[in-house]
């Protein structure tokens, strides 16, 4: 079958548009991931916003061809600044059928999305595969797609032998062509993502590069302008682009945490590949340890040796570290813990994105143990968060849990590189000498809060322990000193909200509906409200940044809406499903907490698709729920 | 002038610790017990070494020997059950300047600590590593413990443990890196101090497995050992535990043990039919984890500061 577009390309005037998402997909190692990061670095680089994320098959090496397979890359690229992944792609790029389907399953495509084509399946020697390319190409023709078959490997067989290592820059150079981008900047970038491999390879790559852009051209009548932010959203800034897992080595690394101890847990190891890689240069040691349990000890004698140290963790290892945690919280040790959450329970889902462990992190363990829960909602915020953390723990003398996800730590994006200062170093250790007089427990009766003697303070010497102890450390059951030690650990945390604002409101301070969220969902949310809005309904929406302590008057921006709902990417019962009652329903996770927390009938939306949410999905839930209320009044 | 060193300015004052100044908490252990012996031998040591008590950390688990830094003047980490390495060992890896002893027991290191304690002997960091190995859990009130010998009745075998007795010495000894393995027992004063100062004064993790009394719960464990001294065979070396001649004669077994013989120490610990005491195994050389960890502890602010700009650099567009 001829490409209908075919020659169209060469006059073409690129359309103007506001956004646009790509995705390539193709079978795992086939380089879809790099093209499309130089992409999404290209578009950065000429004003775009820009959000990228991963499609990660959960198996190192997926059989070929086969739909759960799919390995790839999204790229939303806008004239304005973005905040998540959007909703159906535009355009992709694949370079076998079989791989699609998952994409299809998963909704990433609608009527008009065009689908470019690896189109050599059709000659293929064995006549299954012919057979399933013709079946699919049909299918999806009849769904809508708008599929453009070509012969991309065939194209590369002209310049490398090895078309399969090849193809990803060849797309890129098309993809530069279908958007109109710089030739000079994209082969600045190849040259940069290939500079350890040498120039031989740097050269082979700009002439794929080239050859892509030349033949979207001669073959696609494809041709758009993304025009970049407002001047004044990037002017004078300068930028960085990086996941959120790569944000948290910087935080870290900005913290003047000397100190990163870990076990491999898949999603939050690339933070910690990351620092083993650059944290030398701030004179940082990652260490690898036997387990998560050990991980966190360790992390824990070196803060109890005046060292903050941080211990990056998902869910499973987050479960391993209980016992740790709970002493943390006992002996007052400071402590980071960076959660980077996938989908549970057990090994659940190790590569997915859910917000699954917030009560967890709350109520892992046994007994009372109040600690420092917060959530980043961006990128940035992995960065940054994980700053305020160390300070955190330190000032208040507890771990401080930092909430992140799959969706955070494998999207990126560019953002304001960050003016690094002294202030947010740790400061060296002090060692100079305590007063014997004052207890290790010192706590201030009104707030809690106490200083803490570091081994070398002369005359600083305690046990510290994670029995019931007296301001003294000493071992103690009796009543009096149980209450009085739970007390002081606990207002700490009062203390601590005492000095937090409330949450800003998204949208009007009342209204119909707010939306309240918490973690990588803010810019889906926000979109989605701002969709809603437009459509003339009273929608808001508040983002939590801190769950524990919980951000003040939040009951008083609750009561000025009819309703309220969270969205979540965790279980919640669906109502009207068989035996779910009002009795019965379970709710989402920050719902639960809430409806706790202000006494008000909220409800919840969520789902546990193991992907990211989409804001035409909630928009389309907050419609609905909207509708429902119109129907109440 | 006259007589001042030239470092004078630094220390006009010279610190002088005695035996109190290591002293904590009344020890609580039961009358008799072998953890006592451990407790003063320790605190002699840290004397006569003039050990300053702020920068000496006894870190432990849980169980009976690991009430042990209560009892001492120096800093004290006593935390979770089988995790005193993880803990000791993150101590030491930004301020290997601290001195740390490690407290545990058969069961907190040998049963529920035991992927630490492989670990930790590969780390080999510069500590003083004490199990106070009883055969029993005490704390709990007489659970079988890895180093029960068969046939022993506890509360969780009524009948006699059922599977022979774990040698923690050739697990020890078979741990890459390992550097220093010593065996002693507690009812012997002086080869306790002596045993215990080569653990300290070595550059590694100084693993020294104390054979200890437990006369509540299992008094029958060392009644055999301390009735019967064929069961013990000394091991003399120039470079292993220095012996006095009083002291020695508890043992009349001896053998010629160099502890540089990695394979010889292996055979030895092996021979179940003797325990060994002394010195099985001493590699000065063995690496030591805390030289990788600590890199760059030296970095000033304003160093840490430039580095982040430098990383920051290659990920700006």
């Amino acid at each position: 079958m001829v490409d209908t577009t075919a020659a169209a390309g060469t006059a073409l005037r690129p359309k103007t548009i506001r956004e646009h998402i790509v995705e390539i997909v193709s079978d795992s190692g086939e380089g879809a991931q790099k093209a499309g990061q130089t992409f999404g670095t290209v578009c950065a680089r000429m004003g775009n916003g820009v959000w990228t994320v991963e499609i990660i098959p959960a198996e190192i090496q997926p059989p070929a061809r086969s739909p759960a397979g799919a390995s790839g890359i999204r790229i939303r690229l806008a004239s304005r600044y973005v905040t998540n992944m959007g909703d159906e792609a535009d355009i992709v790029v694949a370079f076998n059928e079989q791989v699609l389907y998952s994409r299809i399953v998963n909704g990433a495509y609608k009527k008009g999305t065009q689908v470019l084509l690896e189109n050599k399946w059709r000659d293929d020697a064995v006549p299954e595969i012919r057979e399933q390319y013709a079946k699919a190409v049909a299918e999806f023709r009849k769904n809508g797609l708008i599929v453009h078959e070509l012969p991309i490997e065939k194209a590369c067989l002209e310049i490398t032998q090895n078309p399969r290592r090849g193809k990803n820059m060849f797309v890129l150079g098309m993809l530069c062509r279908i958007y109109s981008r710089d030739v000079e900047l994209a082969k600045s970038e190849i040259a940069v993502t290939f500079s350890r491999k040498g120039d031989k390879v740097i050269e082979i790559n700009h002439r794929l590069f080239d050859a892509g852009y030349q033949f979207a051209q001669e073959k696609l009548a494809l041709g758009y302008e993304v025009p970049p932010q407002p001047a004044e959203e990037t002017e004078g800034k300068r930028f960085i682009v990086t996941n959120g897992n790569t944000a948290l080595g910087l935080g870290v690394m900005a913290s003047g945490m000397e100190l990163v101890s870990m076990y491999p847990i898949t999603p939050a190891t690339s933070a910690s590949h990351y620092l083993a890689d650059v944290y030398h240069e701030v004179g940082g040691f990652v260490h690898q340890a036997e387990d998560e349990i050990a991980a966190a000890g360790f992390a824990i004698g070196s803060s109890f040796a005046g060292k903050t140290a941080c211990t990056i963790t998902s869910g499973p290892g987050l479960a391993l570290k209980t016992e740790m945690l709970a002493l943390a919280v006992m002996a007052e040790v400071p402590l980071v813990v960076c959660l980077v959450q996938r989908g549970g329970p057990s090994t659940g889902l190790p590569t997915k994105v859910e917000q699954g462990d917030l009560l967890a992190t709350l109520f892992g363990e046994p007994g009372d143990a109040p600690k420092v829960v917060i959530a980043a909602a961006t990128i940035e915020e992995c960065l940054h968060f994980v700053i305020m953390a160390r300070r955190i723990a330190e000032t208040f003398r507890t771990p401080v849990i930092l909430l992140t996800d799959a969706n955070l730590a494998t999207g990126v994006q560019p953002y304001q590189r960050p003016e690094a200062s002294l202030d947010w170093l740790a400061p060296p250790v002090d060692q100079s000498e305590w007063d014997e007089n004052i207890p290790p427990y010192n706590w201030d009766p009104e707030s809690g809060l106490s200083p803490r003697p570091i081994p070398g303070m002369p005359g600083g010497q305690y046990i510290l322990t994670g029995l019931a102890h007296t301001k003294h450390s000493k071992v103690a059951y009796d009543s009096d000193s149980n209450q009085h030690g739970c007390n002081m650990r606990s207002r700490k945390f009062a203390a601590l909200a005492s000095t937090l604002k409330p949450p800003l409101v998204h949208g009007d301070d009342e209204g119909d509906l707010l939306v309240v969220g918490w973690g990588s969902t803010l810019g889906a949310i926000e979109e989605a409200v701002d969709r809603a809005r437009a459509g003339g309904h009273k929608v808001s929406s508040v983002h939590l940044r801190f769950i524990l302590p919980m951000e003040p008057g939040l009951k008083k921006i609750f009561q000025r809406f009819r309703k309220v709902m969270t969205v979540e990417i965790n279980y919640s019962d669906e109502p009207g499903a068989p035996f779910i009652t009002e009795d019965t329903r379970r709710y989402a996770q920050l719902a639960m907490l809430l409806r706790a927390h202000t006494l008000i009938d909220i409800d919840c939306w969520s789902v546990v698709f193991g992907h990211p949410l989409q804001p035409g999905i909630i928009h389309n839930v907050l419609i609905k729920r909207l509708e429902a209320l119109k129907g109440e009044a | 002038m006259f007589g001042l060193k030239a470092d004078w300015s630094l220390e006009v004052f010279e610190r002088y610790f005695t035996m109190g100044d290591y002293a904590g908490g009344e020890a609580r252990w039961c009358p008799g017990c072998g953890d006592h012996a451990v407790l003063s031998a320790a605190q002699r040591l840290l004397r006569d070494e003039q050990q300053r008590p702020e920068m000496s950390v006894c870190v432990s688990g849980i169980g009976c020997s690991s009430r042990m830094p209560h009892y001492l003047g120096t800093f004290g980490f006593h935390g979770l059950h089988g995790r005193a390495l993880p803990v000791a060992c993150g101590i030491k890896a930004r301020r290997p300047e601290l001195d740390v002893w490690v407290a545990t027991g058969d069961g907190d290191c040998f049963s529920i600590g035991t992927a630490h304690w492989i670990h930790a002997i590969r780390y080999n960091m510069n500590m003083t590593l004490m199990v106070f190995d009883n055969a029993i859990y005490g704390l709990t009130k007489a659970q079988t413990s890895p180093t029960s010998p068969e046939g022993f009745k506890t509360n969780t075998h009524p009948q006699g443990a059922i599977l022979p007795a774990h040698n923690p010495l050739t697990v020890t000894l078979g741990v890459t890196n390992a550097s220093f393995v010593a065996q002693v027992v507690d009812w012997n004063p002086p080869l306790l101090y002596e045993t215990l100062k080569a653990a300290y004064r070595h550059k590694g993790t100084g693993f020294v497995r104390i054979i200890q009394r437990c006369p509540v719960y299992a008094e029958s464990v060392s009644k055999e050992m301390q009735d019967n001294p064929d069961r013990f065979v000394l091991l003399e070396h120039p470079q292993g535990i220095s012996i006095d001649k009083s002291a020695g004669r508890q043992f009349p077994n001896r053998v010629e043990h160099d502890p540089s013989d990695l394979n010889r120490a292996f055979q030895i610990a092996a021979d179940e039919s003797r325990l060994p005491v002394g010195l099985l195994y001493h590699n000065p050389d063995a690496a030591c984890y805390e030289d990788l960890s600590s890199q760059g502890v030296e970095m000033t602010p304003d160093e840490r500061l430039a580095g982040f700009n430098k990383v920051l650099d290659r990920i700006t567009i």
